[in-house]
């Protein structure tokens, strides 16, 4: 453990309760942050990575999930305290960004309302420091005209300006940990590398760490220094986001990649995944949770129980299968080449 | 927010004017008029008959008869009662401070049940407590009205004795004395009025509180650190009031509706009892009145309802 | 001929005001727009939201009505048409909506939501209206048994597939796509628009692709129009938009295209601040004094810009 570490999330599993039964969506999930560090945990619905960061800040309802592990934030495993001594945590060491500012942001209070809140809760602030705060802390996250949008409510805002709101309570008492979730998916795209671009400044200038949760592979190309790749309630692959992008190896990574529209290369089909995510109460147990989207590969290419190794200087894979891995286009593009020949 | 007031305003006039043409029309239909029981006196013939509908103005075009009759009710005039040969405006009068006296009670009571118990039973759904108050609210849908009041007139007033069995006041009172005896008389049947009127309030509340529950921005309240009674106290109970707001206007109409039946069976002299008892002896003039009030009294509960609106959300209040 | 050519296309909203809410403004939601399409070509309408986009889609399938400007399908002018004959020309022209869940009313099922278009415009048997519902179901790549089931038995890709095989039911020629993978994850956007794309060359469709997503329009289209507050700032093939964009706006919009590729990043952030300076020096010069847009002029033989 250096003393840059910030988070250290250690097999961590979090279950729902389905009925009478509970169903892990977090299964066994270890990662840690460092300060000034941004990590991005990339899925589709149903990978498990918002359940993680709901279930380190806290968030999930306590009567209908369990969650086990340890989560350390600054050492201290914020996993088992209790809501009271979390509520001192929250909001002051880990700030969170939510995907959809039109609904993360509460109707009926002002904006000064909703950033002095946190302030009122975690400082010793008069209400003239908290004012003060709340108006820096707009400037902050640029939106113009600080002063007026005080007193405005939400609805009076734009898409891009509720979401610099938002970041301006995750903010507002210089958390060291800021989970964003989705923090630019419901934005134009103009407005998204503003708001990129602006939660760079602020891990830089406060050297926080931050955990970027997208299913946007070109965002976690602008932003991420790792990225861990989620897929079942697992992380499959986890690698520095050059690696991850030049030597993509778990087959799902590979699969996501060439399943992108990209600006630049004229493929006239993209790669289409095989079958389904599965859903919660059906999702595999054992083996390789991939294996029944690539049917193609030969059964003994999987692991019996799969785990993450180090396969070269900080790059993770789980299963073996990520050596034998191809594409059935390819082979059949292979095929027409030697027949050729 | 004062734009919004002003509009709403106006729009309840071409409202009224429509609730004042059906309750004109319905008269209409009623059959007999002021003159129909002279018809019965040996003493006028049928030529002064008709001599005192031309000066009543009873065979001019219906337009000119339904300007006349509106011109009157402005003025407060709604005609004469068959049966009292009094002006209905007397008779009316009296009973509608006892109604509004009742209506009030049971309006003020519908809300003391109704906050806690919707609160309740949304803050901690599917818990014993919930199902408790839940149970209760099918109950109150399923019972009639007057069955209920019934059976709390037989127990608590009849059988325990604890509140008067009749009445609006004792007679003989002034000042406070009187104000009390009022309240104590009323205290019954807007209680009964109320533990069934509530129970939609009390259903819109919890199912108002769980989805508020489940919106993004009690995550980032939560996420702020904010303990958790305060999320309900700041964030989630003001937001599901606001719907609550909305369902006030079609709470009074339901209070209307069962005050009328909760008049009789208390035999609370207020506009309720009075109407049926005009039903039952054909005193239109009055039928008509009453049910031309009780379409105001429904207009206005909407206006206020859209008025606090307006005042509780920004929405509305900032365009 | 072309297929469908919209000519100087207005949709104005009033805004009302004052106690007796008379109308006092006009948002000008789509402010004189022009396009031509060729059968068989995919056309895409990029631009943020509040561009005009979707109301332009809407407005060219008649779900709004145009304030000015004409819409010509196939050589027939849509908006001189008697309402019943206008009915037969919207039979070929459909549309697939962005959100999968939404658009499919839950409790009916797949064979009803399918067969409601043909009720509507054909009179077919039953059997045969159920030979037509299991065609289409296959030609989506659905198996006919799921005639049967309900939306919520379906995946999101899948849904989308039953929205696309509604429109599909009476065998238009165009079909307008308003945002139809936005809600999807990738995995799933990209079978939804393999599939487009192939549904396009087996039935000769041809495609209005409303996005905001470049990315994706870039893959879909031969034509693209980008627009901004109601007009169009830039019109011309993918390469002319993409490689080559003449408007301070398009420029814009283009830099802001995240790259997928880790190793550009500095070079993408300090090129996005160039443009962002660019923009902000020259906005004057490509806006008219009230932040209007120009109207288009020729750049090259496919490419146009709004340039003063």
């Amino acid at each position: 453990m250096s003393d840059r570490s910030l988070l250290e999330i250690d097999n961590v599993q979090t279950s729902f309760r389905v009925g009478d039964s509970y169903y892990a969506a977090v299964d066994g999930v270890s990662l840690n942050v460092e300060r000034n560090e941004v990590l991005a945990i990339v899925g589709e619905s149903g990978s498990g990575k918002s359940a993680l960061a709901f279930s380190i800040m806290g968030l999930h309802n306590s009567h209908k999930t369990k969650i086990e592990g340890s989560i350390r934030l600054n050492g201290k495993d914020v996993n088992h305290l209790s809501t009271s001594e979390l509520n001192k945590v929250r909001g002051k060491d880990m700030g969170m960004i939510f995907q959809e500012p039109l609904t993360a942001l509460n109707p009926l209070k002002t904006i000064k309302d909703q950033i002095t809140e946190a302030l009122d809760l975690h400082t010793n602030f008069s209400a003239k420091q908290q004012n003060e705060r709340a108006l820096h802390l707009l400037n902050e996250v640029g939106i113009p005209r600080a002063d007026k949008v005080m007193n405005q409510y939400p609805h009076e805002l734009s898409g891009g300006m509720r979401q610099r709101v938002v970041i301006a309570i995750a903010i507002s008492c210089d958390p060291s940990l800021l989970i964003a979730d989705e923090p630019t998916t419901a934005l134009d795209a103009t407005i998204q590398s503003q708001i990129l671009d602006l939660l760079n400044e602020l891990k830089e200038e406060k050297d926080s760490g931050i955990i970027l949760i997208t299913h946007d592979l070109g965002v976690v190309a602008e932003m991420a220094d790792r990225v861990a790749v989620m897929y079942a309630g697992q992380v499959v692959e986890l690698a520095d986001v050059m690696s991850l992008f030049k030597q993509p190896k778990h087959p799902y990574t590979r699969s996501l990649l060439s399943s992108v529209p990209s600006t630049q290369d004229e493929k006239d089909m993209l790669h289409v995944i095989q079958g389904v995510v599965p859903s919660l109460p059906k999702m595999p147990r054992t083996g390789c949770r991939f294996k029944a989207r690539i049917p193609w590969m030969a059964d003994d290419t999987h692991e019996e129980n799969p785990e993450l190794r180090e396969v070269a200087d900080g790059h993770y894979v789980r299963c073996t299968c990520y050596k034998h891995f191809y594409f059935p286009e390819e082979e059949a593009e292979k095929d027409v080449a030697a027949h050729r020949e | 927010m004062w734009k919004f007031i002003v509009r709403r305003i106006i729009i309840m006039f071409p409202q009224l004017v429509l609730l004042s043409m059906i309750v004109f029309i319905l008269a209409q239909l009623m059959p007999g008029d002021v003159t129909s029981s002279l018809a019965m006196d040996p003493n006028v013939s049928p030529e002064q008959q008709e001599q005192i509908r031309e000066d009543l103005g009873l065979n001019e075009p219906w337009h000119t008869q339904y300007l006349n009759w509106v011109g009157s009710v402005v003025q407060g005039d709604f005609g004469h009662s068959f049966t009292h040969s009094v002006p209905v405006s007397d008779l009316i009068w009296h009973r509608m401070v006892n109604s509004i006296w009742l209506g009030v009670a049971a309006l003020i009571f519908v809300y003391m049940l109704a906050l806690p118990l919707g609160l309740i039973s949304g803050r901690w759904n599917d818990t014993i407590a919930d199902r408790l108050i839940t149970g209760y609210t099918y109950i109150g849908f399923a019972a009639p009205l007057f069955i209920f009041a019934l059976v709390m007139l037989f127990i608590f007033g009849f059988q325990l004795g604890w509140f008067p069995t009749g009445g609006s006041v004792d007679p003989g009172l002034t000042g406070w004395d009187f104000f009390t005896s009022k309240v104590y008389h009323l205290l019954l049947p807007a209680l009964s009025l109320a533990l069934i009127g509530t129970v939609t309030t009390v259903q819109y509340l919890r199912s108002e509180v769980i989805e508020t529950k489940q919106k993004e921005f009690i995550s980032t309240a939560r996420a702020k650190g904010v303990p958790e009674p305060k999320v309900y106290t700041n964030h989630i109970f003001r937001n599901s009031l606001l719907p609550i707001a909305a369902v006030f206007g079609y709470e009074v109409t339901t209070l209307i509706g069962g005050s009328i039946f909760v008049e009789q069976i208390f035999s609370y002299p207020g506009m309720g009892q009075l109407f049926l008892e005009s039903i039952q002896v054909r005193d239109f003039p009055v039928v008509t009145a009453i049910v031309m009030l009780f379409g105001v009294a429904a207009i206005l509960g909407a206006l206020l309802s859209d008025i606090i609106m307006s005042i509780v959300d920004p929405r509305i209040r900032i365009k | 001929m072309s297929l469908l050519t919209v000519n100087n296309l207005k949709v104005h909203y009033p805004i009302r005001g004052g106690i007796l809410r008379r109308k006092i403004d006009v948002v000008r939601a789509v402010d004189g727009i022009t396009m031509e399409l060729e059968r068989g070509e995919t056309y895409g309408l990029v631009g943020e939201s509040g561009s005009g986009k979707s109301t332009s889609g809407r407005a060219i399938i008649g779900l709004e009505s145009p304030t000015a400007g004409e819409v010509t399908f196939e050589g027939q002018k849509l908006n001189q048409l008697k309402r019943q004959d206008r009915r037969e020309y919207y039979k070929d022209i459909q549309m697939v909506f962005q959100d999968p869940y939404s658009s499919l009313n839950p409790k009916k099922r797949v064979n009803d939501i399918i067969a409601e278009p043909i009720r509507n415009f054909e009179k077919r048997t039953k059997d045969d209206e159920r030979r037509r519902i299991q065609e289409l179901l296959e030609l989506v790549g659905l198996s006919p048994e799921s005639m049967h089931k309900y939306p919520h038995e379906f995946s999101g890709g899948q849904k989308q597939r039953l929205g696309v095989a509604r429109a599909l039911a009476l065998q238009p020629k165009l079909i307008i796509a308003d945002e139809p993978v936005s809600a999807l994850d990738v995995s799933v956007q990209a079978q939804v628009l393999n599939f487009m794309k192939e549904i396009q060359r087996e039935l000769d469709l041809t495609y209005i692709f409303i996005s905001h997503d470049l990315g994706v329009v870039r893959h879909m289209c031969n034509r693209i129009g980008i627009m901004y507050n109601g007009r169009f700032v830039e019109e011309g093939s993918a390469e002319d938009v993409y490689d080559n964009p003449q408007h301070i706006y398009t420029k814009r919009l283009v830099a802001a295209i995240p790259d997928i590729d880790p190793a550009n990043r500095k070079h993408q952030t300090d090129f996005r601040r160039e443009v962002k300076k660019e923009y902000d020096n020259k906005k004057a010069e490509f806006f008219d004094e009230h932040g209007g847009v120009f109207d288009l002029k020729q750049v090259s033989s496919t490419h146009y810009a709004a340039l003063p």
